[in-house]
């Protein structure tokens, strides 16, 4: 989460410094300078990822070398799973926060026209993108683990898929459906990565 | 900007920046005035601009409590208790009328400031409450009323379409049927933090200030300062010889509406004290006034809308010693209240008919009148004397002849109710009193520009000035005393138009600049002095006093400067008028007879919050006054968004459960059971 946080900083850095610089009232400009201001973000964020990778990897050799039996208490599997989790806990944090905040007040969205459901879609949008965040946390470690470069350029993909999805509010539709359907795809390809296959999830429905 | 708002709180709330609250204020024995909820009064907004618009609210409206945007031609009395009797209505919005109300408007009382003149059962009972004559009869009374709900003035049209707009959009009822939610409502925050009385408020205030460490005051006086000066100096630190006679000339200089800070008061105030500094200026040009047997001493007083603040302190302090006059040097007394709408070129002098019914007093009040009938030769000004048995109108009069039967006349415009049809409201305006500009004039212009209001009033400055001059003694020809037009049309452009000009510019003190940002009002307020105050010492030491040849280090300290007759004179250091090629002022020292003296009612010196006698008036603090329009959601939204999310909440805990107690059947690799790493 921590590291989460930090890429964000930076990243909103860039940002501000860059609106800073520029003429307030070029509204393309500013479009582009947002637009920007989500890739560039998207990217630290994956480069984060990368480098708690690193760090993590360093960390189960050092376990390693304390434990009795040789083997680390916790597996990278399980490392990959607590990063993502992590990195989607204190985005969905961030996301929500300032929104909850005004929610508490009298009002609603809607006085200059946007829509009433701002509230819902920003919620199921934040549910989404945690989802995601644990996924690719699987992925991209099992990416690194075993030198499997596609897998993480799929992961950053899909993250630029996602961000730039947003900039299709307030046309929900535009968003959230390919989002969820991205997650979809995320949860399964993780899930047959971590071990688990078509049987196993029939044998696992069968028996509740 | 970079540090706007949250830009999810822009999405959501529009502010109202433009707006006036009506704030509370309390007596001995009652409060007045209107109350929020501490956490703001939210209501969905309906636009009343007829009668028939009152009955949604009152009954067929679906959707209460309402927030009404009131149309200002229906804020009277009769709406008013209305909306005060009914539960479904959680605040007021008014809009400014414009024009006036043709009708007439005057929130205050029938009978302005009954009870605290001189007038009771004790002194003249036919003419107490009004009897005989009723002063204002347009008055309903409103400001003195209590609301239990908000009620804000909105300034701006632009902000007031706004809000209509957003009515149109959301709230009208479509086919009969109620409209859909979302809904357009709007929320006012005015919490006033002291309740029911002045001497519950005060005795609150003096347990915070005894045992608290971080003293909470509830409520203030209202209190700020009269300005007086004499035409020939006399030492303000000593006493004057009781041989020495005074002529006190009086006007008020406050006024009062029933929002907040809104108080124009032309014809109620600002009429009556420029006239007064115009006399003045006019006086003190007469090449004898050294050689007066009279002393005549200008007397501006503050806080008289308020059962007479200012003069019923003065009084006090001559009583007790506490100022330099007593009131056995008083000669006579002259007041000027509401002078500016004549009828035809009638100015009424109205007399106290108890007082006169002692023959010396009858003798002195008879020479009183006969001296300004006389001054009044040469002018378009008739100056009429009111029916005998007239009591003396709402005025600072009525206080000293509390204490001493002294000859005076008060001199209005009207002969008995008031011709002012705005007296102590909103729209108390330069219309008003029909100062009218011709079109396309620049600020300077407007300055220097005469009116037709600014020649009459004019006129009444020079038959008071006149009368003044021989009332104190003066021997001569009377027809070199003339108050000057452009002076006055100046005053009244500053005092009533637009306070940063030019000439207020220059006579004011250097450090001073800030005062004169704002729309001209006179509300005497809690905190003193007002601006209105100031800028009235600061006019009249320019118009009476002499510019001397001091540097400033002399100037501001005079009792180190030999020959500066510190005890008789107050110099000031005022900054100068720009010079049209550059960018700096040239200051001087101003030398004047002009001082201060405190203005707070008797009552809370002599800690008597229940006072009868004495002016108990005091305002409440509040900790925020805004007001924002917003949509509502509907009820049922609000419950279905909370209903989906604890739903999502218990399905994701179950499901992560099952996963967990499962976890061996859905990943084929065996692993350790520990718990997992959350």
């Amino acid at each position: 989460a921590f590291f989460w946080l930090v890429s964000l900083l930076l990243s909103s850095l860039i940002w501000f410094i860059a609106v800073k610089a520029s003429d307030p009232h070029d509204e393309p400009l500013q479009k582009g300078l947002l637009i920007f201001g989500v890739m560039f973000s998207v990217l630290l964020q994956e480069a984060f990822r990368f480098l708690y990778y690193k760090l993590l990897r360093k960390a189960i050799e050092g376990l390693v070398a304390l434990s009795e039996d040789g083997c680390s208490p916790i597996s990278i599997q399980q490392m990959a799973y607590v990063a993502g989790v992590g990195f989607g806990l204190m985005s969905g944090a961030f996301s929500m926060i300032n929104l909850l905040a005004d929610a508490l007040g009298p009002g609603t969205v809607g006085i200059h026209g946007d829509s009433q459901l701002y509230f819902l879609t920003s919620a199921f949008m934040t549910m989404v993108l945690i989802f995601l965040h644990t996924f690719w946390g699987i992925l991209f470690f099992h990416g690194c683990e075993n030198r499997r470069w596609w897998e993480i350029a799929a992961v950053v993909v899909m993250h630029l898929a996602v961000s730039g999805s947003t900039f299709c509010n307030p046309l929900y539709v535009g968003s959230l459906v390919p989002s969820y359907l991205l997650m979809a795809a995320a949860a399964v390809w993780a899930y047959l990565l971590s071990g688990g296959s078509a049987q196993n999830l029939r044998r696992f429905l069968l028996c509740k | 900007g970079s540090c706007q708002g949250n830009s999810v709180e822009r999405k959501i709330y529009i502010p109202l920046n433009k707006t006036a609250p009506c704030v509370r204020l309390l007596n001995a024995t009652h409060q007045i005035g209107c109350q929020s909820s501490i956490s703001g009064d939210t209501g969905v907004i309906h636009v009343v601009e007829k009668e028939e618009d009152l009955n949604w609210v009152l009954a067929d409206g679906p959707h209460p409590p309402y927030m009404i945007l009131l149309d200002g031609n229906l804020f009277n009395r009769k709406v008013m208790l209305q909306l005060k009797g009914t539960s479904r209505v959680s605040g007021l919005a008014v809009s400014i009328a414009k024009p006036n109300p043709p009708q007439g408007f005057s929130p205050g009382l029938k009978c302005p400031n009954d009870g605290f003149g001189v007038y009771s059962k004790d002194y003249g009972p036919q003419y107490a409450h009004c009897n005989s004559t009723v002063w204002n009869p347009v008055g309903s009374g409103l400001s003195y009323e209590d609301f239990d709900f908000p009620i804000f003035l909105l300034e701006d049209a632009n902000e007031t379409q706004v809000i209509k707009q957003c009515y149109q959009d959301h709230n009208v009822p479509r086919d009969g049927s109620g409209p859909e939610y979302p809904l357009c409502a709007m929320q006012l925050f005015s919490h006033m933090h002291a309740v029911t009385s002045t001497v519950t408020c005060m005795r609150r205030n003096s347990i915070q200030n005894t045992f608290s460490i971080n003293p909470e005051t509830v409520c203030d006086p209202l209190l700020d300062y009269n300005v007086w000066s004499t035409l020939q100096p006399i030492n303000s630190s000593g006493k004057v010889d009781p041989q020495k006679e005074v002529i006190i000339v009086a006007t008020r200089i406050d006024s009062h509406s029933f929002f907040w800070n809104i108080a124009p008061g032309a014809e109620s105030a600002v009429s009556s004290f420029v006239t007064h500094l115009a006399a003045a200026e006019a006086l003190h040009k007469a090449s004898d006034v050294h050689l007066l047997r009279r002393n005549i001493m200008f007397t501006f007083f503050q806080g008289e809308t308020f059962d007479y603040i200012g003069s019923s302190r003065m009084v006090y302090d001559m009583e007790k010693d506490k100022f330099p006059l007593r009131l056995n040097n008083i000669h006579s007394f002259v007041e000027l209240n509401q002078v500016a709408l004549r009828n035809g070129t009638v100015l009424w002098m109205h007399t106290d008919p108890v007082s006169r019914l002692n023959d010396s007093v009858q003798t002195q009040i008879k020479n009183l009148l006969n001296i300004l009938s006389s001054s009044s030769a040469g002018t378009n000004v008739t100056l009429q004397e009111v029916g005998y048995s007239q009591p003396l109108p709402p005025s600072s009069f009525q206080r000293f002849l509390r204490a001493r039967h002294i000859p005076g006349v008060v001199l209005t415009d009207h002969q008995a109710a008031f011709q002012n049809r705005y007296y102590q409201s909103m729209y108390d305006t330069p219309e008003n009193i029909q100062m009218q500009y011709p079109e396309g004039l620049s600020p300077e212009e407007t300055l220097e520009y005469v009116t037709d209001t600014a020649k009459s009033l004019a006129e009444v400055a020079t038959v008071v000035a006149r009368a003044l001059y021989q009332l104190a003694g003066g021997a001569n020809n009377t027809s070199a005393i003339q108050a000057d037009p452009k002076t006055v049309s100046r005053m009244l452009y500053g005092f009533l138009i637009k306070m940063n000009n030019s000439w207020f510019q220059s006579i004011i003190k250097p450090d001073l600049k800030g005062i004169l940002g704002d729309v001209p009002q006179h509300y005497v307020a809690v905190s003193s002095p007002v601006n209105t105050t100031y800028l009235v010492q600061y006019v009249l030491a320019n118009l009476t006093g002499t510019v001397v040849n001091l540097t400033k280090e002399e100037c501001l300290n005079p009792e180190k400067t030999p020959n500066t007759e510190k005890e008789m004179y107050e110099y000031a250091w005022v900054q100068g008028s720009l010079d049209p090629n550059s960018t700096s002022r040239v200051p001087y020292c101003v030398r004047s007879t002009v001082h201060l003296s405190k203005a707070l009612s008797p009552a809370f010196e002599l800690r008597q919050w229940g006072s009868t006698e004495y002016s108990t008036w005091t305002e409440s603090r509040w900790k925020e006054i805004r007001a924002r329009i917003f949509l509502v959601a509907s009820k049922e939204l609000e419950i279905i968004t909370l209903v989906v999310g604890i739903a999502i909440l218990v399905f994701s805990l179950l499901a992560t459960h099952f996963i967990n107690a499962k976890a061996d059947v859905l990943f084929s690799i065996p692993r350790d059971p520990g718990a997992v790493a959350y």
